[in-house]
């Protein structure tokens, strides 16, 4: 053992590599991404790593693997799940051999996601064993022990982690290397009654998976991650807490300041830990449920409570005593332990009630385009190109989701990966006089858009389509794909070549720009906007975070007009106002040159970087 | 002995190195450490922060509303946003420089931090203000205004931390030429703090 200061994801990838992992396969996505990065940094030279094209793909990949015997991670964010759920549905009949952890992380708040969705909840759907951490040194643990638990009743479990966990820092005990376990897979072995999934056999395996999650219950009942605590407080005696997963830190955090009262940890949601908690539930008068997204808890207690008729009262979200959407904190926690528990809350901090009505009012500060990003200037050439028609900007989901923001407001629709492609085209059929467009990224268009395009030209649909290649996957912090040939293995590969597919499917116009061309571009979106079926723009220019650009410009402030127009139209943000004139932040500039093209007197220009 | 600490600033400004540093020397001393920071969609230009914490007696990493010993801001705005964590007696260091938001500019404000300094000397009586903007000219750097703030936070004592812990950590954590660069942000911000 020695101490490493890990994130909660590196941890649980360092569990994995300790766990005898040999192949992990996911998709990028907050605040899911550093596990499969930190495999891909710190593997055995065996371990098979790689970013697939998506979940779903990711999902199978790592099926195939574990019918070989090989131990598995599969990775991927909450809404990710929704798109690897048909292959994960079957795999729970079929099984597996190889242990194979289905690494899943969910986002309260939701910070950096489009839904709260709970994937307990989804566990309990797909009757898949879940495993919830609450720290990051226990996040290590658990995820060695979800591999021996999946090997030992050969199915896929869920470790379920939360933003707070994969994305806080601790320094924890770790195994040293040679403490690793080794495992050799066996080799995949022909066997169709096994392998090929038929109403019969799931019928079969139903049945087996039934009388598994009952015995995997009881024997939760005694994993050593669930914990009943204080079962003789004498502050509390009638009173009792339930929580799970990171809410754990909030709860006993607080009680360190209000006393010790009983309380119930849940680390396996599913299958519940029935016996454990009727033990907590047992001469209680009242219990609350601290937890995030769903109330999953409070939900199983109320069953458990009913069913063992046990005389207590259940209080959480489902009684609106604990808020029902987005994230718990400490102040949250602490303010629903004190009112159910009758004490009063510590004294307040610097500020008083009426200092902080004093505050004066705090800038806002919603996420933008980086200063420079190309995808501002493809907005803005689309934006006037098609100044005065009918439109529709169908977005999608990635960095490029904060064209949204004014002043470009170029994200009319947004609804998950790939959705802006079947989005333009439901308009179109029903309006056909709007012009309408879809904006889909690079790594989003080998994950989800491909289908719909295919489905544009089956079904006649009048659009354009939009390909924002800056070469990365942005937003999650620069993933390769297949448009970059490199793969997380380090192998330089052939580039798929957007244009080529894009062709391959029928479409005659397909165009590639660099839209720091402001002039071509416009004139690109004008053609193609006037022609009718569906066409292609690729927008390409990489990313200014991983291509560095060292220059930068300046207004010149005796041509400057003051007109602002440069600072109105696009929203960079190294465009600001100092003492009332405009003047570009050189520490932010990347010299990328679209506010030049538009200032009406030419007064941005020069490089003036030293 | 536990010790809070709230980073925050603007997204790109470098907040999570200055939380690094300041992990690395915890736990170069044995202290165990336990932190949150905000990654994602908010580190394009949003609001950002770490919360840092010290101590053998940790559960949690996020701090409760008025239990941080220290913050230290990276923009005025930004640390009067998170002014209701700190403790009373707590100490704050302040960068006075001001990071416009597009919102700003677009409404045509002229928004420079001054007001949000005023209410920080106003309620709080440890402040320490390093007007990095005029260091980082001296000093000939864009790059140095997180040792600036750490040399000001670990001067004031409220990090339990000393000036040698840092160096040490620098020495280890960040590449040798900026070495020199990085002990002169310190020694001003020495000088600047008293
Ligand atoms: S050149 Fe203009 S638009 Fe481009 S990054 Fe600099 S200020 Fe922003
Ligand atoms: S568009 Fe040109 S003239 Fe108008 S404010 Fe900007 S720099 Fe000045």
């Amino acid at each position: 053992m020695h101490q490493e200061f890990l994130m909660g994801n590196e941890a649980i990838a360092m569990g994995a590599i300790a766990a005898g992992v040999n192949l992990v396969a996911g998709y990028p996505g907050t605040p899911s991404t550093e596990v499969l990065e930190t495999v891909a940094k710190r593997r055995p030279q065996d371990t098979y790593v790689e970013w697939s094209i998506n979940e779903k793909t990711a999902m199978e990949v790592g099926a195939g693997a574990a019918y070989t015997g090989a131990r598995v991670m599969v990775t991927m964010k909450q809404v990710g799940l929704n798109v690897a759920t048909d292959p994960l549905m079957s795999l729970e009949y079929i099984g597996v051999k190889g242990g194979m952890v289905v690494l899943v992380a969910d986002d309260p708040g939701p910070i950096s996601s489009q839904t709260e969705q709970d994937t307990r909840h989804f566990s309990r759907f797909s009757k898949l064993p879940c495993f919830d951490p609450s720290t990051v040194q226990e996040a290590y643990e658990m995820v060695q022990d979800a591999f021996e638990y999946s090997e030992k009743y050969r199915t896929p479990v869920f470790l379920r982690s939360t933003t707070r966990v994969s994305h806080g820092y601790a320094s924890i005990d770790v195994k040293d290397e040679e403490d690793y376990k080794k495992n050799t897979p066996e080799g995949f072995i022909k066997d169709t009654k096994r392998w090929v999934i038929f109403p019969k056999l799931s019928y079969q395996a139903h049945i087996n998976i039934e009388a598994r999650n009952v015995e995997l219950a009881k024997e939760f009942s005694s994993y050593d991650k669930n914990l009943l605590l204080n079962m003789e407080s004498k502050a509390f005696p009638k009173k009792g807490i339930a929580t799970g997963g990171f809410n754990y830190t909030y709860v006993s955090e607080t009680l360190k300041t209000l006393g010790d009262a009983r309380f119930l940890k849940v680390s396996t949601p599913h299958p519940f830990p029935e016996e454990l908690a009727v033990k907590f539930l047992t001469g209680l008068d009242e219990v609350i449920c601290i937890e995030e997204l769903d109330p999953v808890i409070e939900r199983e207690l109320i069953y458990i409570a009913g069913k063992y008729q046990l005389p207590v009262k259940i209080y959480g979200k489902l009684t609106l005593d604990v808020k029902n959407s987005g994230e718990n904190s400490l102040d949250s926690v602490m303010g629903n332990l004190t009112k159910f528990l009758g004490v009063n809350p510590p004294e307040t901090g610097a500020l008083s009630e009426d200092d902080k009505a004093e505050m004066p009012e705090l800038p806002v500060r919603p996420p933008v385009l980086c200063a420079g990003c190309p995808h501002r200037a493809s907005f803005y050439a689309v934006k006037q190109a098609m100044k005065g028609k009918k439109t529709l900007f169908a977005g999608d989901i990635g960095c490029y989701t904060m064209g949204n923001a004014m002043p470009l407001d170029m994200v009319d629709t947004c609804l998950c990966m790939g959705a802006g492609l079947g989005i333009a085209q439901g308009v179109d059929h029903i309006e056909p006089d709007t012009s309408c467009f879809a904006f889909v990224g690079d790594s989003t268009f080998f994950a989800a858009a491909i289908p719909g395009v295919i489905n544009a030209v089956y079904n006649q649909a009048d659009m354009t389509l939009v390909v924002l290649d800056n070469s990365t996957t942005a937003m999650t912090g620069h993933q390769p794909h297949p448009g970059t040939g490199q793969t997380m293995m380090g192998d330089v590969v052939n580039k798929v070549s957007i244009e080529k597919i894009l062709k391959g499917i029928g479409l005659e116009f397909v165009e590639t720009v660099d839209p720091l061309d402001y002039k071509k571009s416009v004139e690109t979106v004008k053609s193609a906007a006037a022609l009718p079926g569906v066409k292609a723009i690729i927008f390409k220019s990489p990313c200014i975070a991983i291509v560095k650009s060292d220059k930068c410009l300046a207004v010149d402030n005796d041509k400057c007009i003051n007109c602002r127009k440069c600072i109105r139209e696009i929203g960079c943000p190294a465009l600001i106002i100092r003492d009332d004139k405009v003047v570009i932040d050189d520490s932010l500039c990347t010299g990328c040159g679209l506010c030049s093209q538009i200032c009406p007197v030419g007064a941005i220009g020069g490089d003036h970087h030293e | 002995m536990s010790k809070n600490i709230v980073l925050c600033g603007v997204g790109g400004q470098g907040t999570i190195l200055a939380s690094k540093l300041i992990s690395g020397a915890a736990m170069n001393r044995g202290i165990p450490v336990k932190s949150a920071e905000t990654i994602g969609m908010a580190q394009r230009g949003g609001s950002v922060f770490s919360h840092l914490r010290l101590g053998d007696d940790v559960d949690c990493p996020m701090i409760a509303s008025g239990s941080a010993d220290i913050i230290i801001g990276f923009e005025p705005g930004e640390t009067v946003r998170m002014l209701p964590y700190l403790r009373k007696g707590g100490q704050v260091i302040v960068s006075s420089r001001p990071v416009m938001p597009v919102t700003a500019a677009l409404a045509g404000s002229n928004y420079n931090g001054s007001e949000m300094l005023d209410y920080i000397r106003k309620k709080v009586d440890k402040v320490i203000v390093i007007d990095t903007e005029k260091a980082c000219r001296e000093l000939g750097s864009a790059k140095i205004v997180n040792l600036l703030l750490l040399g000001a936070a670990v001067n004031s004592g409220a990090l339990g931390l000393d000036e040698e812990d840092i160096r040490k950590v620098i020495l280890t954590r960040i590449p040798k030429k900026f070495h020199d660069l990085n002990f002169k942000a310190l020694e001003y911000a020495k000088k600047s703090s008293l």
